[in-house]
């Protein structure tokens, strides 16, 4: 069964992360609160606050498998944003 | 050799940066909403991608002081991740920023009078042109001053302010076209009529994204004079008449296409007559030349067009023979060189640069350069005026740089959108795409003897990385939960411009290198001679390449 989860990025550095279930947010997708599809709605609405206090931006469901204890998002775009770009930066000459 | 602001440029972009800075802390403080805060913070070139902001800072046409660079290296290393990306638009992305940093780095670019105005928005982008602009063999005159004019014609302009939508214009002087004009809203290139005298032939319409064209030719020459009076017809017909009821059908090139080019000509000649009594746009010559001024050729050294040095090193050294042969172009001066700055190492990321590597051009652009350089819309940058005794010398410091890869206009010389990897608009990766096929193709006996090749990824629909254009295009979708590269071929943005067609199903992501190499090997088994990879695609059509593509799927 597939869960579901909130996400944003913080408005100060435009960070991905994953509301946990405090109701504060991770940057470690497996620190975020994960519900099922009926829950899903209530948990977004839930993340207005952290959009009024500016916190966050822009918060939104994603689907997630959760194995082992490890949670991994069901899309691709959604698993690179939660372990970053899948490329190594150019850090030297 | 490059536009300087005066006082109203450095007023203007002050002020600009001060109002940015207020907008910033209002958001800040919760007194923006993002909604309200969106369009400013786009309106100065910042994004949000997947992972955080992007800031586009714009290059005017490519043009880069060694000033400049370095400023954008320190912008890099003390405000990002220590590299940023080159781009389509010649211009430059910090992948990193933190939103309350981005302030100071507008004012760190007005200091070096550079901004991030109109990097993004449904306003004029940057106006691209021939990185060889000035220096090019085959121009009929610098393009630079009319580049310059048009983007301080359509910067703030409050009447194109919000046009339906991003509007893109890109200027040529050249027969080999360097500045794709044919895939632009707006192309100019500059030609001589049979009098003599020189003016525009103007395109309209161009573009890529999901509903690609070639541009449409409305006026084969149009006096010089009578430049923005023009622009400023086409830009008012598509002001009033472009769709803005659907994003994707917003562009320009979907008036001209609905309209018909004849119509759409009509309407613009009409709008231009109407202007005439309108003499206040009509370059008189006094602004031109001032403007001209600024593009002044460099005081070059009487230099004999023969470099023994270089030929003895050339001879004894193939590996300084093949960067010779491939990077460096023949330059209008005796005695100078165009070198091109390979941007695409093996297997590393298109157009990306490091703080250091950025550093260390700006040097060798002044010791090498006349401390000037630019920017490629194929990602890469260029020196424009080095002369060939110094070759060899820039040559081992561009090794030592990784930055020497003779591999200019071949198979790995690679323009990639930055996918799904940042790019909050992408359903698939472009650069691992780029970076197998760089890997795969590493071999550089391979690469000549495959010849000019253009290869082009995007990551979606959009089309960033101008597949429609590519020799090979690769289009990366996202189906069924997986990644999935759509391939076209015959594409390109030359004077031999086309769209590419699409040769079948899509592949996987572990496919797609292969299937690229089964392309490139059809080719090379049945190429005649001196044909290069698009000239025999365009001479046998899809069914040659089809039947071997798809044979083992």
């Amino acid at each position: 069964m597939n869960y579901r989860m909130v996400t944003a990025n913080t408005l100060k550095e435009g960070a991905v992360v994953f509301m946990t279930a405090s109701g504060g947010w991770s940057q470690n997708v497996n620190d975020g609160k994960t519900v099922t599809a009926e829950e899903a709605d209530t948990l977004l609405e839930s993340a207005a606050a952290s959009v009024a206090d500016c916190s966050i931006v822009a918060p939104y469901l994603i689907e997630v498998e959760v194995a082992g204890g490890k949670v991994r998002p069901v899309r691709l775009r959604e698993q690179i944003r939660a372990k970053g770009p899948t490329i190594q930066f150019r850090t030297s000459a | 050799m490059m536009y300087q602001y005066d006082e109203i440029d450095k007023t203007l972009v002050k002020e600009r940066v001060d109002q940015y800075r207020d907008q910033v802390a209002r958001r800040m403080r919760g007194e923006l909403s993002e909604e309200e805060f969106r369009p400013l913070r786009l309106r100065n070139g910042l994004y949000m991608q997947l992972h955080a902001y992007m800031l586009r800072v714009a290059i005017p046409y490519g043009l880069l002081s060694s000033t400049q660079l370095r400023k954008l290296a320190l912008i890099a290393r003390e405000y990002d991740r220590g590299y940023g990306h080159f781009t389509t638009r010649q211009n430059i992305q910090y992948n990193w920023p933190n939103l309350e940093d981005t302030p100071d780095i507008l004012d760190h670019l007005a200091e070096v009078e550079m901004n991030a105005i109109q990097t993004s928005g449904n306003v004029n982008r940057n106006v691209t042109s021939d990185p060889y602009a000035g220096v090019a063999r085959d121009e009929i005159e610098d393009p630079r001053p009319y580049c310059e004019i048009v983007r301080q014609f359509l910067t703030l302009h409050p009447e194109f302010s919000f046009l339906p939508r991003k509007f893109k214009v890109a200027v040529t002087a050249a027969e080999t076209d360097r500045a794709a004009i044919n895939v632009h809203d707006i192309g100019l290139r500059i030609v001589k009529n049979d009098a003599g005298e020189v003016g525009f032939k103007v395109l309209v319409g161009g573009g890529l994204g999901r509903t690609p064209f070639i541009g449409k030719v409305i006026r084969d020459f149009l006096p010089k004079e009578e430049l923005l009076r023009y622009l400023q017809a086409i830009l008012r017909v598509y002001n009033m008449e472009g769709r803005r009821d659907n994003l994707f059908k917003a562009r320009i090139k979907i008036l001209v296409h609905e309209l018909g080019t004849e119509r759409f000509t009509e309407k613009i000649e009409a709008e231009y007559e109407a202007s005439k009594s309108d003499t206040r746009l009509l370059m008189d010559g006094i602004e031109e030349d001032r403007i001209r001024a600024f593009f002044t050729p460099p005081t070059y050294e009487s230099l004999s067009d023969d470099a023994p040095d270089v030929d003895a090193e050339a001879a004894g050294n193939p590996a300084f023979a093949d960067w010779l042969n491939r990077n460096v172009v023949a330059h209008k001066q005796p005695g100078y060189a165009i070198v091109n700055i390979s941007l695409k190492p093996m297997g590393e990321a298109p157009g990306d640069a490091t703080a250091e590597q950025m550093d260390a051009v700006a040097d060798l652009a002044d010791q090498y350069s006349l401390g000037h350089l630019r920017v490629t819309h194929r990602q890469n940058l260029v020196l424009a005026d080095v002369r060939k005794q110094d070759l060899v010398a820039l040559w081992k410091a561009l090794v030592a740089l990784d930055f020497a890869t003779p591999n200019i206009e071949r198979i790995t010389d690679i323009i990639s959108c930055p996918g799904l990897d940042y790019c909050n608009l992408a359903t698939a990766r472009s650069i691992p795409v780029a970076q197998r096929i760089s890997q795969r193709f590493a071999d550089m006996k391979r690469q000549y003897d495959i010849g000019e090749i253009r290869i082009n990824i995007s990551g979606c629909i959009n089309a960033c990385g101008h597949h429609h254009v590519g020799h090979i295009g690769i289009l990366g979708l996202e189906k069924n939960g997986e990644e999935s590269y759509q391939i076209t071929l015959g594409g390109s943005s030359d004077v031999d411009a086309d769209i590419g067609k699409r040769i079948g199903p899509a592949f996987a992501s572990e496919d797609v290198v292969d299937a690229v190499e089964t392309l490139v090997n059809t080719y090379l088994d049945i190429r005649q001679d001196g044909e290069r990879f698009l000239d025999t695609y365009r001479r046998v059509g899809q069914d040659p390449f089809k039947e071997r593509l798809y044979a083992a799927y």
